[in-house]
């Protein structure tokens, strides 16, 4: 399967007062054609800034290193001129908070068919027009007369979808989703969701989804990667990684979480300690100080991500759970 | 680093029997919106808590759930007196809160908290910790030495999980889940009988909810006190409470025990939210049914007339829109709140 996006040796750090902080420390995936890739974390876990970087949307203090292709092309560190004719276009993002992402002084239709004009060169009223059924595709109901509307019109759930409409207006290869759905209840969560799902079905993108629920996960995603302090943990197909963790900080997720569906009384089980504090790791693994197997080597040497089974790796010096 | 906790075989507090120690009845919380009285324009009338009853148990966990804006925060609060009452009657152990003066309102407050969503604004940042854990106590129990204080302080924050040498720091030195067990001392120092917990793990990562709901069902089973547990997360609020109201639109839907919300949900509101949570395994969340509700919540001040959730309800009739279905036991213990609702599987 062709990979529409190839990163290799990431790095992204912050200059800061107290020294440089690095939030990714080199990581290496890929996302093919239409798939699904879930990026899971806790705050501090580098999950967003992998794609931030990507973007180039890193804050100013900020600085990447490494490879990033997409679709064979070197992006990472492109000008902005350049990268603009990648972003928006073929590869698209969209955040957590719909409000803050949208300009409240400007019309959706204002703020939708800049884009059309912008990466198409569509006259005004093509580009209304497109955008208009591209808010029919996300089911705003009443498409023609919401877009002339103002964001703060919408509701939440609505803001999103508009985020979405926006975001698919080229028909991106790559649509980053970066906790899409957090700020949303559960029911307009489970629309949205399944707004993706069609979406993704008719257009063929590939998504990448970031969020800390792994129940969006299991329903959402066809390979999976879980971030610690900055690294890749564990990577693996969603059905192997959920059946069978095999790195306790995976382990240790999947446990903690309450089940709806769960039948027997039963203690939580935690992860000790708190999130990661990026200026001051642990030596050795990050995870160790958390972690209720580790042992004399986890403070000595920094386990690396290795494969140990079919599409299968991860980076833990236990040989298995 | 602590080894995993083991498994414990009853994590949940039993509930105690007899009197409750408080009754809700036919609760009304409204606010008043917009409007101009110099311009003669009307204000709108939200109608955030429309005729809630409920009772809570010693040692009881009851669960809010519900959508944004259905009501479950204004409850929590109206209950403690934080907000003021339209109508109804909010009875603690026998005494009509609103009837009660200031003064012997004090007296009750020492017995009932809250703790918020976001722990770090809920803490003064230019107290010390110890100082914000002390507080309550110097206010109710003003008799007690300084020594005293101190080591009530210290044994507090033990129990909650903090090191009893960092009294002297300041909250910004926590991270959320450490903020969050400052919160819950302050909220204990005083030994209540109730807790409003409003959303208590929301804003906390996922590996750090586990600890602090283990903290809350660890402390109840010690100290006994009841909780009110406002969440959106069904799966935490099923997992601490021991029942579950499920709320819309000021409404009570649904009032059962926690597994029959989940296992016989008798509302199509309940299966629907039910069937809306993610689960954590992806086979079960790739072969699942869903019920997908329509549109979103309807505006709180112009609210759909006989039952609110008929606009998005999958049986919704005719006489739906002009009745509001009453809330009725369909067995003992579980009331429903629907025209169609699902019969009861037994027991």
């Amino acid at each position: 399967m062709a990979a529409v996006l190839e990163v290799t040796g990431l790095k992204t750090s912050f200059a800061t007062q107290e020294g440089a902080v690095k939030a990714v420390g080199g990581v290496d995936f890929s996302i093919n054609k239409g798939e699904t890739l879930g990026v899971v974390g806790e705050s501090g876990s580098g999950k967003s800034q992998i794609f931030m970087s990507i973007m180039g949307l890193l804050a100013r203090n900020g600085s990447a290193t490494g490879s990033v292709k997409f679709q064979g092309e070197e992006i990472l560190g492109l000008d902005v001129q350049a990268l603009n004719r990648v972003r928006g276009a073929k590869m698209a993002m969209i955040f957590q908070d719909p409000m803050t992402s949208l300009n409240p002084y400007l019309s959706v239709r204002r703020q939708m068919t800049e884009v059309l004009i912008q990466h198409k060169g569509l006259s005004e009223d093509q580009a209304a027009k497109q955008s208009a059924e591209m808010l029919e595709k996300v089911q705003i109901p009443e498409a023609k007369r919401r877009l002339n509307m103002y964001p703060h019109e919408f509701s939440g759930g609505m803001r999103q979808r508009v985020m979405i409409a926006m975001a698919l207006l080229c028909g991106p290869e790559l649509l980053i989703a970066d906790e899409p759905t957090t700020a949303l209840d559960v029911t307009v969560q489970a629309q949205i969701l399944e707004v993706l799902v069609g979406l993704q079905r008719d257009f063929g993108m590939a998504i990448a989804l970031i969020t800390h629920d792994l129940g969006v996960i299991a329903r959402m995603a066809d390979r999976v990667m879980v971030m610690y302090a900055g690294n890749i943990v564990e990577k693996g197909s969603v059905r192997d990684l959920f059946k069978d963790p095999q790195h306790p900080y995976t382990q240790g997720l999947l446990e903690s979480m309450p089940r709806l569906d769960e039948t027997e009384e039963t203690r939580l089980m935690t992860i000790g300690g708190q999130p990661p504090n990026l200026q001051n790791l642990p030596s050795g693994c990050s995870f160790r100080d958390r972690c209720r197997y580790a042992f004399e080597r986890c403070p000595v040497e920094t386990p690396l991500l290795t494969p140990f089974a079919e599409g299968r790796s991860k980076a833990c010096h236990l040989p298995s759970l | 680093m602590p080894p995993a906790q083991p498994l414990a075989a009853a994590p949940i507090q039993p509930v105690n029997k007899g009197a409750p120690l408080l009754t809700v009845q036919d609760l009304k919380v409204y606010f008043e919106v917009g409007g101009n009285r110099l311009l003669g324009k009307e204000p709108g009338v939200v109608k955030a808590v429309d005729g809630v009853s409920f009772d809570l148990r010693a040692g009881e966990t009851l669960g809010l759930v519900g959508e944004s804006g259905c009501g479950k925060s204004t409850l929590g609060r109206a209950v403690l007196r934080l907000l003021p009452i339209h109508a109804g009657r909010v009875v603690w152990l026998g005494q009509d809160l609103a009837k009660l003066d200031d003064r012997s309102m004090r007296g009750v407050r020492r017995d009932m908290q809250i703790i918020f969503q976001d722990p770090l604004a809920s803490l003064n940042p230019r107290m010390t910790v110890g100082e914000i854990i002390a507080e309550p106590m110097q206010t109710f129990q003003p008799g007690l030495n300084k020594a005293q204080v101190r080591d009530r302080v210290k044994a507090m924050m033990a129990k909650v999980g903090l090191l009893p040498n960092q009294l002297n720091r300041y909250p910004h030195e926590f991270s959320g889940g450490q903020c969050q067990r400052i919160g819950i001392a302050r909220a204990m120092i005083n030994e209540p009988k109730l807790i409003v917990c409003d959303e208590p793990v929301s804003a906390l990562d996922v590996s750090i909810q586990a600890q602090i709901v283990n903290l809350l069902m660890d402390l109840q089973r010690e100290m006994g006190m009841s909780l009110i547990f406002i969440s959106h997360n069904l799966a935490v609020v099923k997992h601490i409470s021991h029942r579950v109201m499920v709320l819309y639109l000021g409404k009570i839907m649904e009032i059962a025990d926690r597994n029959s919300i989940y296992y016989d949900p008798l509302h199509p509101y309940t299966h629907a939210l039910n069937s809306a949570v993610p689960l954590p395994d992806p086979d079960q969340e790739r072969g699942r049914s869903r019920i997908v509700l329509k549109g979103d919540l309807p505006s709180p001040l112009n609210p759909p007339s006989g039952c609110p959730f008929r606009t998005r309800c999958p049986r919704a009739t005719e006489i739906c829109a002009q009745v509001m279905p009453d809330l009725l036991p369909a067995k003992p213990g579980h009331l429903v709140a629907c025209h169609h609702a699902d019969t009861p599987r037994g027991n």
